[in-house]
């Protein structure tokens, strides 16, 4: 038995547990399961690596490696922009969809319908634009290294777990210390007691929407970084990204990176023990073991 | 007249008695978002009495009613029924304990006609079973024949046997009171619970269905009432209980309560 | 002229199939309300449960039973409304949306069991030898698809008469009452998640029963068959059918089916065979647009004329998250 599935499991949880960030936010303030919030991983991928092959053409020296890692500079500022641009792609598809079914008064169950629909249509909108063969940041190979005896990593998989840290850190500090944090816990406490109070709703759903999409996009890009960047990405962590929403109790983003990360070393381990074809059922099985044993997830409130 | 008095009458012969009360709430609190809309709230209600609950607006009559209804779970206290501890039973399970209750305002199912509504308050019909639904076995359509012809019987008693094909969505609001009496009516209930059976309906219709109440209450059914209307009040219900920011202000015999400088403060102060 | 009756007739058997699948959804989410995502998943379910039944038996993997092929269908249909049941026994006393995630879970789950459990499914390159109703009909072609035809015209006929005739007694009054309006239901005495299972197992029966019955009419079959857009397929042509809606639930599946095939070939003459799949892909992008489209403007369907059944979902769907989320709250 070797420790090795912990580094990969610690990596992909990272990613999983950014998306999930996403989907408990969007779940516990828009109250509805967004089944397109995977595509916002896709699509944060796949903004960074145009912006970063724009980059790399107009300025090459942004191409060479940084450091120890396998990418350059163009990498960072195409994640920074990325991070932008995918929170308008969401903004864009609430302004299209979910606002609009919102203002009708739409069921939640209608939304998600529409986010179903809206999967698909953004997903094959990529697999259009970029063709459904895989596509990297570069094409540099990474040699791992050993962190501990009997766990080795690359340079790019310790980025990917400190990057993690730092930006759940910041949306904690988000959420719990500025006023806009406070607002979006006040609306999804209580969304009438709220508008009520004066809080701006539709501020407080633009700005779920930004740093969910920017969590996706940032999740995507590490996804892209050690592994590869495909339309179905997405779709692919769509059910770890549940998962780890309602493990962690739906509302919590301390949570959801913590269920995150606890996915992301069952699947690991998974694969380890039992065989990488049967990784995608990892999730369901925590899943329904949830909804069995404890409904509102680890850290959640018991249900008054 | 004279009914409303022998109503009176034998309730008063129930509350003399020491047996358990039907129903018998202890200490009930229900509280939304830190208001307490209920506070520390007891209630016994006697087999084959009228007892009226009564209170200024948001006195918290209507979440006392969800509560012993089984619509709204208390944040504390407990719920007898006939001695059986109900507390944390869901309304479709307290409705067959012969537990039933209307709506303040009234919830008739608007697309399915007057019939079809009333055949809903039916109680264990074998056609509700999907295997029988699907066989109709000579069971689920004789259950479903009685029953019809109880509903009919029903929409008789509660005027309403001339809508029975119509939509209930096309009722005036006296006929929706009506078309909830008769849904309830149909499974038998021990207990109604019945939530303003009064509000909003005119004055000859009002009498009717005063009349059905007390002729509901010498069938032996055991009757709690939220109501508006004192006149009523006082003449069918032989004990009221006030209710006052979710506590008990004072409880008694109706003509001596309404008199009470107290409940009499709580109903010019909710107007002031 | 006989090529083109024959076309025809194959056509329309196989959007047949699909009108089967469409009326189980249609009972799910139509009378019912409950959003299944797994469509595929239970489809699946249906066609392997069957073939495993029916083939005839070879080494290296379960089965086959060689069993009538009815059976093999009533097997398809009881395994799906089997696994429809247990999902709905785990989340129909949560929130309305763990449906949702949990069936989208089963599909992917299937899928994979599909793909990994060789021993029983056969891999990747999934059954053949499937038999066909009416397999010694094979030699001549015209017959052999009239017999087909007929086959799925009388099991469409037979699953709307059934679900007819459930929607229309004491227990599909009570699913109505509950649409309705459930707090009221619930004070007469109706259990809300006993009806809900109920119809969630009953609509994955005739689903499964859709799967089956398409497995035998191909012939073969493999794990690519029950991809997520299989799901889609069969939502849209419920949407567009208008759902709540029976007849709308198989016309919506014959004019989807028709509008899915004529474009395909259309991409196929048009598209040079390096960007086909391209162009499959933005098929799909159009579809979903278009999902969003009806969900927007058209949300009761685009066809069907005032099915009674549907203003009463039409009330149900309106009412806002907030009042729903209250709701639940209150039920726990």
């Amino acid at each position: 038995m070797t420790l090795q599935p912990l580094m990969d499991g610690l990596v992909n949880g990272s990613i999983i547990g950014l998306g999930a960030i996403g989907v408990t936010l969007t779940y516990s303030i828009l109250r509805f399961a967004n089944f397109a919030h995977g595509e916002l991983l896709s699509w944060g991928a796949y903004l960074a690596l145009t912006v970063s092959a724009a980059l790399g053409a107009l300025l090459p020296g942004l191409g060479t490696p940084i450091g120890p890692f396998s990418f350059g500079w163009s990498v960072p500022i195409a994640m920074i922009a990325s991070m932008f641009l995918t929170g308008l792609v969401a903004l864009t598809v609430d302004w299209l969809l979910f606002g609009r079914l919102r203002n009708a008064g739409s069921a939640q169950i209608i939304l998600v319908m529409s986010s179903f629909g809206a999967a698909l249509a953004l997903r094959n909108l990529l697999e259009f634009i970029y063709t459904s063969s895989p596509a990297y940041f570069t094409t540099a190979l990474q040699i791992s290294r050993p962190v501990l005896p009997g766990l080795r990593a690359t340079p790019d998989q310790l980025l990917v777990l400190v990057l993690a840290v730092v930006m759940v850190v910041a949306v904690h500090l988000l959420l719990t210390r500025s006023a806009a944090g406070r607002s979006m816990r006040a609306v999804s406490e209580n969304p009438a007691l709220a508008s009520l109070a004066g809080i701006d709703t539709r501020a407080v759903i633009r700005m779920v929407w930004m740093l969910g999409a920017a969590l996706a996009a940032v999740g995507g890009i590490m996804s892209g970084v050690v592994v590869q960047i495909r339309p179905t990405m997405g779709l692919d962590l769509l059910l770890p990204l549940f998962a780890a929403s309602i493990l962690g109790g739906i509302g919590s983003v301390p949570g959801a990176m913590l269920a995150g990360l606890m996915v992301g070393l069952a699947e690991a381990f998974t694969v380890q023990i039992i065989g990488a074809e049967w990784r995608a059922a990892v999730s369901f099985v925590i899943l329904v073991a949830m909804l069995l044993l404890r409904p509102q997830g680890i850290f959640g409130k018991a249900a008054a | 007249m004279t009914q409303t008095m022998e109503g009176r009458q034998s309730a008063q012969d129930a509350r003399s008695s020491d047996e358990e009360p039907i129903l018998k709430a202890r200490s009930l609190s229900r509280s939304f978002q830190g208001f307490k809309a209920v506070d520390d709230l007891s209630l016994d209600l006697h087999e084959g009495e009228i007892m009226g609950l009564i209170g200024p607006n948001g006195a918290g009559k209507t979440t006392m009613f969800n509560m012993l209804a089984g619509s709204l779970l208390p944040t504390s206290g407990t719920i007898h029924l006939k001695g059986q501890d109900i507390s944390r039973e869901g309304a479709e399970k307290r409705l067959r304990r012969g537990l039933g209750r209307t709506f303040q305002i009234p919830r008739p199912f608007p697309e399915m006609t007057v019939l079809e509504n009333v055949l809903c308050g039916a109680q264990g019909q074998s056609g509700e079973k999907a295997i029988s639904a699907f066989f109709r076995p000579a069971r689920s359509r004789r259950d479903e024949a009685l029953a019809l012809e109880k509903a009919r019987h029903l929409t008789d008693f509660l005027m309403l046997s001339h809508l029975e094909n119509e939509k209930a969505r096309v009722l005036s609001g006296g006929q929706r009171k009506l078309l909830e009496l008769a849904r309830i009516l149909m499974a038998d209930p021990k207990v109604i619970l019945l939530d303003e059976p009064a509000a909003g309906v005119n004055p000859t219709l009002l009498q009717d269905i005063m009349a059905r109440i007390v002729t509901l209450n010498e069938q032996g059914v055991t009757i709690l009432l939220i109501e508006h209307n004192m006149d009523m009040v006082a003449r069918l219900c032989s004990r009221v209980m006030v209710m006052a920011l979710g506590q008990k202000l004072a409880e008694g015999a109706p003509d001596v309560v309404i008199r009470d400088p107290e409940v009499v403060r709580a109903y010019l102060g909710d107007a002031a | 002229m006989i090529d083109l009756l024959s076309y025809g007739a194959f056509f329309l058997t196989m959007a047949l199939t699909y009108a089967v699948i469409c009326l189980g959804l249609n009972l799910q989410w139509g009378q019912t309300g409950l959003f299944n995502v797994g469509v595929a998943g239970f489809v699946a379910v249906g066609a392997y449960v069957s073939s495993i039944l029916t083939t005839p038996a070879i080494d290296g993997r379960l089965g086959g039973f060689d069993l009538p092929i009815v059976i093999g269908w009533l097997g398809g249909g009881l395994g799906a409304g089997f696994l429809c049941f247990l999902l709905g026994a785990l989340t129909l006393r949560l929130r309305s949306d763990y449906l949702a995630i949990a069936t989208f879970g089963a599909a992917v789950v299937i899928q994979l069991a599909l793909l990994n459990l060789e021993g029983i499914t056969g891999g990747p390159f999934g059954i053949g030898f499937i038999p066909r109703p009416f397999g010694t009909l094979a030699e001549q072609p015209g017959l052999f698809a009239a017999a087909n035809l007929a086959v799925l015209i009388v099991l469409v006929l037979v699953c709307y008469l059934a679900l007819q005739h459930l929607t229309r007694s004491p227990w599909g009054r009570v699913l109505r009452a509950l649409r309705e309006d459930e707090e009221a239901a619930k004070a007469l005495g109706k259990d809300p998640v006993t009806y809900r299972l109920q119809a969630f197992a009953i609509g994955g029966f005739v689903m499964g029963l859709g799967g089956a019955a398409q497995a035998h009419f191909i012939g073969f079959i493999a794990p690519d068959n029950y991809l997520p857009t299989l799901t889609f397929q069969v939502w849209t042509m419920l949407i567009v059918g208008g759902s709540g809606n029976m007849r709308g639930a198989i016309l919506g599946a014959i004019l989807v089916w028709a509008i899915w095939a004529l474009s395909g070939s259309l991409v196929a003459s048009v598209f040079p065979p390096d960007q086909q799949a391209r162009a499959a892909s933005l098929q799909i992008v159009l579809i979903g647009v278009a999902l969003c489209l009806v969900l927007l403007l058209r949300p009761y369907g685009i066809l069907g004329e005032a099915g009674t059944l549907r203003a009463p979902l039409r009330r149900a769907l309106r009412r806002t998250p907030n009042s729903l989320s209250e709701g639940q709250k209150t039920n726990v």
